[in-house]
């Protein structure tokens, strides 16, 4: 392990060296653009020992990592915004084929009108094709995660494709310290990948997907839905894994800062999380106790986790950098769902806000943790969804 | 040369008992084409006829490996396949796709574009029965002029693109045009492209029972009379080396060439042409394009 | 479930022929977690039931050219060394082209149920 300098980006690139990827094809787009350019430089120079397609479309280029990763090779993927949206279908395919594909998206606006800027409108607007997501807060959890990637989607409980979110700019092209494993230590993690029921092979001939009718098809979709839940406990095991080998861990699939005694919890995805440890802390010198949870896995939800999370809490505000339009936070929808079912009822506020890139900084994020201490004080719960910063 | 009869191997990749239509032209294609291809092969096939004729999960028709992919990522798909064949050294397998005209002229072109360019090692058969069939025969870029389709009930009024010309145009390292009437000749084109490496493409004539509208017992007939009418033009083209093929030479003089109404009038998808009565004007247009065809085509290629 | 559409042509052109096929609910205990399938003969059932006409051939007249075998799409006719045909009526989908493209004429296609089975050699 040695620690460096560089960009998210620029880390991923090396991530997929470290993790010994087999093939991957990129396809350019703002933010996302420095990951397949530092590929093909390490490619070139044959540091990167793998195939590198450089395709004519984001939508080939999962198709690619499809046609790879069906042939029995461990394949990967960078995307931002539009390019996401334009591999729609092939996400859909990549799940239901139970293809352990790693996706490295920089999460950007989506058009129109053009924004190169950070939302996680096109993550979210993906929740349903069956990826497992992770959000990360740091050039050096982006890294790891996309490590832990592979062995959580080529494990075989689990066996469905993974993608690892970073905000575009904030991470992807913001130097930062960063430690590198080289592939002989990720060897001792991460095994070579081998398909453990069908590949494309001449010496064994078998087709994938060809027709199924409905007396089948809902049962090969509730093993996708297995495969992602299962991918919970899964993790567990690996980040445990991981802490052992390389001393590294991230905090889970909700990673908490001052929870325990607080009345108050902020949720939140991405670098807002590592933003609001600082806004936390000066909260706490004024006397509230309040804390933040940022939520790293996002699909499976971490259901269990959120309700130890609410248990005993006397107000929750989520905050979602993306919008379900006409129906608020994607995140805290969720939130809320979560806990229906049970008998803890914090109140929960939906804060929606930062999108396009709209700073969302320290005293933003006090703004927010005081509205929702001000209603639940109050006992007037105000409105379910507040628009942050709404000019 | 061509390939006798007796030399062509006996043993079937295309299992009976499979999905297809009774009479469908592609399955000879895809027989002979395996026949050549001798099991070493993957083959991508894209939402066309070729991924419901391999029947239902958990069987599947055909005794190769199949990975169906997406309406319009063959060319993306097989791209990944051979990317993978290559970390994995494994370089010698064919990496094939199979393809209908809609899958090629329409939606995946800018795929097959793609992987054309990057010079990829494989072989993209397009068969052509010029229409979308497998969504119940709408027209595709490939339909040609004044057939009846379910999007064109009064006849197309375009006649196709000149796909063959789009392809030469990424100079792949082989190109040929077969049909499915000639089988033998199709078998010496597909052995051809498993010995050249780099971007290889083939395209099919597969008269269509379902789509054309004519009895089942005639595809055979119908794909001799393409050729003989000069509609259809058989050729190959191993890197810029542009050969007529033996089939299509003698009808390279319009005036060796069957009337095109032979050709059209056994099909119900030109019926109008016929009915109530001759459209002499109409005939003559998609002779003239005929002509138009061998013109440019010759005059580009050789 | 047991189907039996013929000439399907809701979704499909290209008639969903499923003939037969028992498409019982395997249980997913039983099912792989994708739907990959294995070669098979007879996929989609005995296909032979499709036919209304039989081909038969005249072995009197044949030459043993191999013309029906090239040309047969559905790969059910078989040869023995010497290219003596034989036709899978299990398979047969009865589509006629060996009939048509036999340069000696000595397929007939006969309605089907007349055919002598005992000719057959
Ligand atoms: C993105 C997308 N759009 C539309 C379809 C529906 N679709 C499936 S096959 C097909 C037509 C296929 O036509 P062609 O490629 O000519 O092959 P054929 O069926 O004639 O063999 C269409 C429109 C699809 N599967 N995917
Ligand atoms: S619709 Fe045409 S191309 Fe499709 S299976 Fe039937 S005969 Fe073949
Ligand atoms: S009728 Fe058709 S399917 Fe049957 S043997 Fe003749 S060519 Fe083959």
């Amino acid at each position: 392990m040695k620690t460096e300098l560089m960009s998210a980006n620029y880390a991923a690139a090396r991530a997929v060296v470290s993790a010994r990827v087999e093939v991957v094809a990129a396809y350019p787009i703002t933010p996302a653009t420095t990951v397949p350019e530092q590929i093909a430089l390490l490619s070139e120079k044959g540091i990167y020992k793998g195939e590198f397609i450089r395709v004519e479309s984001e939508h080939s280029a999962m198709f690619a990592c499809i046609g790879a990763s069906s042939t029995g090779a461990r394949a990967f993927t960078a995307t931002s915004s539009n390019g996401l949206l334009l591999m729609d279908e092939a996400l859909h395919w990549a799940s239901a084929a139970r293809l352990p594909i790693v996706l490295a998206n920089i999460n950007r606006s989506v058009s129109p009108s053009w924004n190169i800027h950070v939302s996680h409108d096109d993550s979210m607007s993906k929740r349903d094709t069956g990826w497992i997501q992770f959000y990360v807060s740091s050039v050096d959890e982006f890294y790891h995660t996309i490590i832990q990637a592979f062995k959580l989607a080529e494990d075989e409980r689990v066996l469905m494709p993974t993608m690892v979110n970073a905000d575009g700019f904030v991470l992807s092209h913001t130097v930062s310290r960063y430690d590198y494993l080289e592939p002989e230590e990720v060897d001792k993690f991460l095994q070579p990948y081998s398909p453990p029921h069908w590949v494309m092979d001449p010496e064994n001939p078998v087709a994938h997907g060809n027709i199924v009718f409905p007396e089948h098809y809902q049962e090969f979709r509730y093993s996708m839905h297995e495969g992602t839940k299962n991918a919970l406990d899964v993790y567990l095991e690996i980040e445990a894994e991981y802490k052992k080998l390389f001393g590294k861990y991230f905090g889970g699939p909700i990673e908490c800062y001052k929870c325990d005694d607080a009345d108050y919890i902020m949720t939140s995805q991405g670098t807002i999380g590592a933003e609001a440890r600082d806004a936390i802390d000066q909260l706490r010198k004024d006397g509230y106790k309040v804390g933040s949870a940022r939520i790293r896995m996002y699909r499976p939800f971490p259901i269990d986790h959120i309700r130890d999370l609410a248990k005993g809490k006397k107000a929750i505000a989520s905050f979602d950098r993306s919008v379900s339009y006409g129906f608020g936070g994607p995140v805290a929808n969720d939130i809320r769902a979560s806990l229906y079912a049970t008998d803890i009822r914090p109140l929960i506020k939906s804060y929606i806000g930062g999108l396009g890139g709209r700073d969302i900084t320290v005293p933003d994020i006090k703004e927010i943790l005081l509205d929702l201490i001000k209603h639940e004080e109050s006992g007037e719960a105000g409105p379910e969804e507040t628009w942050h910063d709404l000019r | 040369m061509m390939v006798a009869t007796k030399e062509i191997p006996l043993k079937e990749y295309v299992l009976k008992g499979n999905a297809a239509c009774a009479g469908c032209q592609d399955m000879v294609a895809l027989r002979h084409a395996h026949k050549a291809l001798e099991g070493d092969v993957i083959q991508v096939v894209p939402a066309c006829c070729t991924s419901v004729v391999q029947s239902l999960w958990p069987k599947v028709g055909m005794n190769i490996p199949i990975l169906n992919t997406a309406f319009m990522a063959s060319g993306a798909t097989a791209s990944g396949v051979k990317a993978a064949l290559r970390a994995k050294g494994k370089d010698d397998t064919t990496v094939m796709v199979w393809a209908g005209d809609g899958g090629t002229f329409d939606i995946g072109l800018q795929a097959l574009s793609g992987a054309f360019e990057r010079r990829t090692d494989m072989l993209y058969v397009c068969y052509n029965n010029q229409v979308y069939s497998n969504t119940g025969t709408q027209r595709s870029g490939a339909t040609p002029l004044y057939a009846q389709t379910t999007t064109t009930w009064f006849g197309k009024r375009e006649p196709e693109k000149l796909l063959d010309l789009i392809v030469a145009m990424h100079e792949p390292a082989y190109q040929a045009t077969a049909n499915a009437a000639y089988p033998r000749d199709l078998f010496d084109k597909f052995k051809r492209a498993k010995e050249i490496k780099g971007p290889k493409f083939i395209h099919i004539f597969i008269p269509c029972p379902q789509a054309w509208n004519y009895p089942v017992e005639k595809g055979v007939e119908i794909g001799k009379l393409a050729v003989e009418t000069g509609y259809w033009i058989m050729w190959e083209r191993i890197g810029d080396k542009f050969e007529l093929g033996r089939h299509s030479k003698r009808f390279q003089d319009p005036s060796k060439r069957k009337p095109i109404e032979d050709f059209l009038k056994l099909q119900g998808r030109f019926s109008r042409l016929f009915k109530p009565e001759k459209d002499e004007e109409k005939i003559k247009e998609i002779e003239d394009y005929i002509q138009h065809r061998w013109d440019i085509l010759l005059k580009t290629l050789t | 479930m047991s189907l039996r559409v013929r000439s399907c042509r809701a979704h499909s052109g290209c008639v969903l022929v499923v003939n037969e096929v028992n498409t019982e609910p395997e249980g997913r205990a039983n099912m792989p977690k994708t739907s990959y399938s294995k070669p098979s003969v007879g996929a989609t059932g005995k296909t032979g039931s499709w036919r209304t006409f039989d081909p038969v051939i005249n072995y009197k007249e044949c030459s043993k050219c191999r013309t029906c075998w090239l040309y047969c799409p559905e790969a059910v006719i078989t040869l023995e060394d010497d290219g003596t045909p034989h036709i899978d009526y299990d398979y047969c989908k009865g589509c006629g082209i060996c009939a048509q493209v036999c340069p000696r004429k000595c397929i007939d296609m006969v309605r089907k149920g007349t055919r002598d089975e005992e000719d057959e050699e």
